[in-house]
């Protein structure tokens, strides 16, 4: 068997996580203008001044073009044609505990392996469940108040805590930033609230878990994450979707904010259905995450993407203040006809910032997989430095890795470092594993795995095991 | 010794690659615990050899037989091969980058493990395993935690061969010129790494183009690897003949002739 048969049979595994739920829905018709944003934003309960936000966005969105520059290739979106607002019927009269919250829910995100009942999970990690356009539970909620964090559905902290929402949604992510940043903030329907209080530690891991049931239904979640001065809080995120035949559409926008020697670590592990074989169905995912940070503040980004049909993500950093941080660390993994483009924005504005960009591409199949990133050192910005690295690895001979570094600087003293590898698994480093006894497709996972081993280290203990596994099943079929 | 059931018979195997004829007419015998020598020219067929062997993608046989074991040895995969307990030493082993070397030898361990029906090693005894392998070989401690190869210098690569193959506990060990590019004392840690490793059901194959590592191990029979067949066998005293008079008395003409002289 040739190594590039055995990486595809390797690569024409299942998707785990593409069951269906059956679960009766209240979903919005297809279909989008002013009076679907009125219900979705009635059917919050939310607060003036939020409708006419979201009206506001609608109009921008209006006059902008859908983006066409990235390196990835679907067929003209619909936006008629999609859903904006689908949750279980369940979910209507908000259940105030786990015991009212409809079985069904509670099975599907214990078949993901997310158990929500508080005495079966993880000590120490916290979750807020996302179902479609809903949130269906958080978990730990009371334990994380007496720390003073609040976390709880965006769309209850709108309601409870409007003077924050009001402070900094939009601040990091502007309404008219881009056409389906515009979008979300027109529609979006659920995600996370956190504030951690000035000083504080956050006693426990945060995480949000992103399910996409409903048919035609677009997700458009939004998260906010307030850190205080001082204060620190790791938060990940996790994401899947059912396998269907039809494009999903995922627009999100995650802003963060870290205020004075604050701390924010973000971990994501992406698995959304990336589709078939033949690019049949699939998740797009389009999302735009970006966090500022204060004076001396961190930001530290990690992603693992290994799903969806179309990636378009640039999780970034605004270093405004002087001495401030900014990481991103990401393995992208595409197989099959996936296309990734995907990497990050660095703009330094603060004396002495620094930020780190590490990305492992991972491209098998005929997937694309592009990196695409942007340092830009502002004239303010005496002393700043940048070190990039961005590795790639193909496995077989169909598919395709592109880097794009875009370097901007106005400051002299400001030093950017650029590196780029692009790498093979050879036929050597297979032939080595297999003659020490394993099977090609373990020694292909392990040649990947230790390509990321960068990454992975920076993730958090549990979800570190996690991301190798999922790449391990990623990978399964693939090697050839 | 000639009842006793063979561990490796060649006969008369003609293979290459990609279309070029490299083993023409190859034939060799090995009996449980038994090292042979294989010397010859550049480009002679002896990395070949091993690679058939161990079942290398691209490497086709034409024609003849290796029986290991009692089985068709070319009937399997290459981790079957491995898992039989055939283990090739490279010439030029690769760099496995990020996949530490104690993370990389447990895998192995527990392959070969599985195969054979054994439940995987410990963590602990598989570091006290590699410890002890560590310091046989000369190895700092700090090289389990580094990447497979990554930036080991040439003869630290060969060191961590061996470094395998005491972990792995073989059958037949192939050693593809593991004595090349390591300084003197290095030679003697290969030759004792070999000599603690005879056993009576452990054989060698050791390739090598130098006669001071069989001063050190003492093989129990020499070949002569030329044009891709053995052209000449015998014990260790052939190997300090060739040390003295080169190959060249063996390829050109009549051989037979010549050996007659
Ligand atoms: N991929 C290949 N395509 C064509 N010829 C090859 C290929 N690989 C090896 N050869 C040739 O096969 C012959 C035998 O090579 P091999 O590496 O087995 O020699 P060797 O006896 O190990 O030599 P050395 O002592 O230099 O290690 C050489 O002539 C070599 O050039
Ligand atoms: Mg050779």
């Amino acid at each position: 068997m040739t190594v590039q048969v055995e990486i595809d049979e390797a690569l024409g595994r299942e998707y785990e996580a593409g069951f269906i739920s059956d679960i009766e829905s209240e979903t919005f018709e297809p279909g989008l203008d002013e009076s679907v944003i009125e219900r979705i934003s009635k059917m919050k309960g939310e607060p003036d001044w939020m409708l006419e936000w979201r009206l506001g966005a609608f109009r921008e969105w209006l006059k902008m073009e859908e983006p066409d520059w990235a390196l990835v290739d679907y067929p003209k979106i619909d936006f008629q044609a999609i859903s904006y607002y689908s949750a279980p019927k369940s979910m209507k009269d908000k259940p105030k505990s786990l015991d009212e919250v409809d079985p069904e829910l509670l099975r599907t995100y214990e078949k993901l392996g997310i158990p929500l009942i508080e005495q079966q999970m993880l000590a120490g990690i916290a979750v807020d469940a996302v179902f479609d356009s809903v949130s269906v539970v958080t978990t730990f909620r009371e334990k994380l108040y007496e720390a003073g964090v609040i976390f709880c559905p965006i769309s209850e902290a709108i309601v409870e805590y409007p003077e924050l929402v009001k402070k900094y949604l939009g601040t990091v992510v502007g309404r008219k930033d881009n056409y389906y940043s515009a979008l979300n903030c027109a529609v979006f329907t659920d995600g996370s609230f956190v504030y951690i209080p000035k000083g504080v530690r956050c006693p426990m891991e945060l995480s949000t878990y992103f399910r996409i049931n409903e048919q035609n239904t677009g997700q458009f979640e939004r998260t906010l994450i307030i850190a205080d001065e001082g204060s620190h809080v790791s938060y990940l995120e996790g994401c899947t979707a059912p396998q269907r035949d039809e494009n999903q559409l995922h627009a999100a926008v995650v802003e963060l904010i870290a205020m004075d020697n604050a701390e924010i670590k973000y971990s994501t592990v992406q698995n959304w259905y990336p589709g078939d074989e033949n690019g049949k169905g699939g998740i797009y995912n389009f999302v735009t995450k970006r966090g500022i940070c204060h004076t001396s503040a961190k930001i530290s980004w990690t992603q693992v993407e290994t799903g969806s049909a179309v990636t378009w993500k640039y999780p970034s950093c605004i270093l405004k203040g002087d001495n401030s941080v900014g990481e991103f660390y990401s393995v992208a993994l595409t197989r099959g006809r996936q296309q990734a483009d995907t990497g990050t924005k660095m703009i330094h504005i603060g004396k002495n910032t620094k930020s780190t960009i590490i990305t492992k591409g991972i491209s098998a199949g005929r997937s694309n997989n592009s990196y695409r990133g942007l340092v830009k050192m502002m004239a303010s910005a005496d002393g700043a430095r940048n070190f990039t690295e961005c590795d790639s690895l193909l496995i077989g001979d169909k598919c395709g890795a592109h880097t794009f570094p875009y370097i901007e600087s106005r400051n002299p003293s400001a030093i950017v470092e650029h590196e780029a590898t692009t790498s093979k698994v050879s036929d050597e480093q297979l032939f080595l594993c297999r003659q020490r006894g394993l099977d090609p497709e373990k020694a292909v996972s392990m040649i990947v795995n230790g390509f990321c081993k960068e990454v992975f280290k920076e993730l958090p203990m549990e979800f570190a095991v996690e991301a190798s596994k999922l790449l391990e099943i990623s990978l399964e079929g693939s090697v050839g | 010794m000639s009842n006793t059931k063979s561990l490796l018979t060649i006969k008369d195997l003609y293979a290459g690659i990609e279309e070029k004829q490299i083993l023409k007419g190859f034939n060799l015998d090995i009996k449980p615990g038994e090292v042979h020598a294989i010397m010859g020219p550049n480009g002679a067929g002896k990395s070949t050899m091993g690679y058939v062997l161990s079942g290398r993608d691209g490497y086709e046989v034409e024609s003849g037989s290796v029986t290991f074991n009692g089985e068709n040895l070319l009937d399997l995969e290459i981790e079957e091969r491995a898992n039989a307990g055939l283990f090739l030493a490279f010439q030029y082993p690769v760099e496995i980058p990020g996949v530490s070397n104690l993370e990389f030898l447990k895998a192995s361990v527990d392959a070969v493990r599985a195969a054979n029906g054994e439940e995987a090693i410990t963590s602990s005894e598989l570091l006290k395993q590699a410890k002890a392998a560590c310091k046989q070989v000369n190895l700092p401690l700090a090289f389990l935690k580094r990447g497979v190869n990554e930036g080991f210098s040439g003869g630290e690569k060969k060191r961590n061969e061996l470094m395998q193959m005491l972990l792995l506990k073989p059958k037949l060990c192939i050693l593809d010129e593991t004595d090349s590019g390591l300084d003197i004392d290095a030679l003697q840690l290969v030759a004792e790494g070999v000599n603690s490793q005879r056993s009576p059901d452990r054989s060698f194959i050791i390739v090598t183009h130098y006669q001071r590592l069989l001063d050190y191990i003492k093989p129990d029979f020499v070949h002569v690897l030329a044009d891709g067949k053995i052209v000449k066998s015998g014990d260790a005293s052939l190997a300090l003949e060739l040390e003295s008079q080169g190959y060249a008395w063996l390829e050109n003409g009549n051989v037979e002739a010549k050996i007659e002289e």
